[in-house]
Order: C-alpha cells, then sequence, then structure tokens
C-alpha cells in the first residue's frame, strides 16, 4: 500500500513537470507583457526622471475581477486643488498589460477635486499602481491588487 | 455615429464642485487580439478626451489600449458661470464625437 502511494505520487510528480513544461512553452510567446522595469520606465517617461514618494495617492479597485476585459478603478490625489497647489497630472500603469502605460489625465485647479474612475483593462492578476503630479513638480504613488480570474485575453 | 451618454447637472450653483460622467460607445480594440479567420484584428482606439467648460479646458485623458471597450470616465469640476460644457473624444485617424451640455450656474 505504501509503496503504491509513493508510486502515484511519483507519477503525479513528473506530470505535474510535465505540465509545468508545458505550461512555460506556451507563456513564451505572450511574454510581449510589460513587466515591473516597463512600469517604471513608463512612469519615467511620462512625468521624467524625479523620485516617487509613498502616499497622497489611493487606488480603489475591486478585490477580485471575473472578467478582466472591463475592471472599475477610481483614483484620487489629496490635494487642496488651489490655483497654486494642485494636481496637474494622473497616470495609471499597468505592470502586466502589453503597454505599461493605462491612460494620463491632466487636470486643472478648475477641477475642485481630484479624482478619477474609468474602466481598465489587466491582462491578469497584478497591482495597478498610479502616479499624481502635483503643481510643485513632486511625484506621489499609490497601487492597488486584483486578482483577475478571467483576464483581458491577447489572444481572442 | 457613436452613442454617447452624459451624466451631468442641469443645474449647480456657484462653486459647488459637480461630478461628470461621460461614456462613448467604442471597441477600443487593442490590436491583439485574432478574429474568427486567425488574423490579428486592427488596433482602433479613441486617444484624447477633453472637456472644455466655458471655453476653458478642465480635463484631458491620454487613452492607451488598456482602457476598456466604451470608455467612461467620472471626474469633477467646479461650477463657476453658467455656459456648455463640450466633450469631446478623438480616435487615432483623427476622426472626433462631441457632445455639448448646457450648465446653469444660479
Amino acid at each position: 500500500m505504501k509503496t503504491l502511494s509513493r508510486q502515484t505520487s511519483f507519477a503525479r510528480r513528473s506530470f505535474l513537470q510535465l505540465g509545468a513544461a508545458g505550461l512555460a512553452a506556451t507563456a513564451l510567446p505572450l511574454r510581449a507583457a510589460a513587466d515591473a522595469v516597463d512600469a517604471d520606465a513608463a512612469i519615467r517617461e511620462i512625468f521624467g526622471d524625479k523620485p516617487l514618494n509613498e502616499g497622497r495617492v489611493t487606488v480603489k479597485l475591486p478585490p477580485i475581477a471575473e472578467n478582466g476585459n472591463s475592471v472599475a478603478i477610481t483614483v484620487a490625489a489629496e490635494s487642496l486643488m488651489s490655483p497654486d497647489d494642485y494636481v496637474r497630472r494622473i497616470a495609471i500603469i499597468s505592470p502586466r498589460n502589453p503597454i505599461a502605460e493605462v491612460a494620463v489625465f491632466k487636470l486643472s485647479p478648475h477641477a475642485g477635486k481630484a479624482e478619477v474612475s474609468t474602466r481598465i483593462r489587466m491582462a491578469g492578476t497584478q497591482r495597478i499602481r498610479a502616479v499624481a503630479e502635483m503643481s510643485d513638480g513632486t511625484l506621489w504613488h499609490g497601487s492597488a491588487s486584483t486578482v483577475v480570474t478571467l483576464a483581458a485575453c491577447l489572444i481572442g | 455615429m457613436a452613442t454617447i451618454r452624459i451624466a451631468a447637472p442641469d443645474t449647480a450653483s456657484a462653486g459647488e464642485v459637480i461630478e461628470l460622467k461621460a461614456l462613448i460607445q467604442h471597441p477600443m480594440e487593442t490590436g491583439y487580439r485574432s478574429g474568427p479567420d486567425g488574423k490579428r484584428i486592427e488596433r482602433d482606439i479613441i486617444e484624447k478626451f477633453e472637456v472644455t467648460y466655458d471655453g476653458e479646458t478642465v480635463f484631458e485623458a491620454d487613452l492607451r489600449p488598456g482602457i476598456a471597450a466604451n470608455p467612461i470616465f467620472t471626474f469633477y469640476t467646479r461650477a463657476t458661470t453658467s455656459g456648455p460644457i463640450v466633450f469631446k473624444w478623438t480616435d487615432q485617424d483623427g476622426e472626433s464625437w462631441s457632445e455639448t451640455h448646457e450648465l446653469t450656474v444660479e
């Protein structure tokens, strides 16, 4: 009995290895996706090479999204929104989508409230990042994670 | 003609921060998908969304394929004077659609 269970577990292990190899092989052609490095590069490209401060930006996302094709997101930045202290731009960045940059919003002090909501595509479970550029030029960063059960498909 | 839906108050008091919601019917085709024939579906996205209030730009968005189909945006602006709020979308080929909402400030 004991030998039998050992055998099955061995068989299962080799099957799992095969499966993992198969998965890796199929995943390869999809490596067009962005990664964390691309996300950092996208932020630098939009805002220039400035330090990112943690805070003042909140990203609201559902904890689980059943359909990655349309996920509701709200990005808010803490700001007085007065003529000399306001949020100039807000960018939404994905570390896993084919293109890291999702959207860039330009706000004016006229907005009254630095908050934007939209719906984005998510090519898999990831931590979506948002960067706000204040009128004094400082950059602030926030993020939120969503588990995506059905990714916005790259194939069809 | 794309269907456009705007949700905005018709009247507001001066200084009030109002919520604006704008949706346009558009596939926002990423260019990464294949059709039933196995061929890649051409990229077709709206790249720019601009909102002016009484002639002044109050909100702008640069969109990438990561924005979902039928893009919807909710944002805010401070009511100052009565005037038109113009929502304008422009796609990658320069085609544009717009919608005007009249706001009365009391």
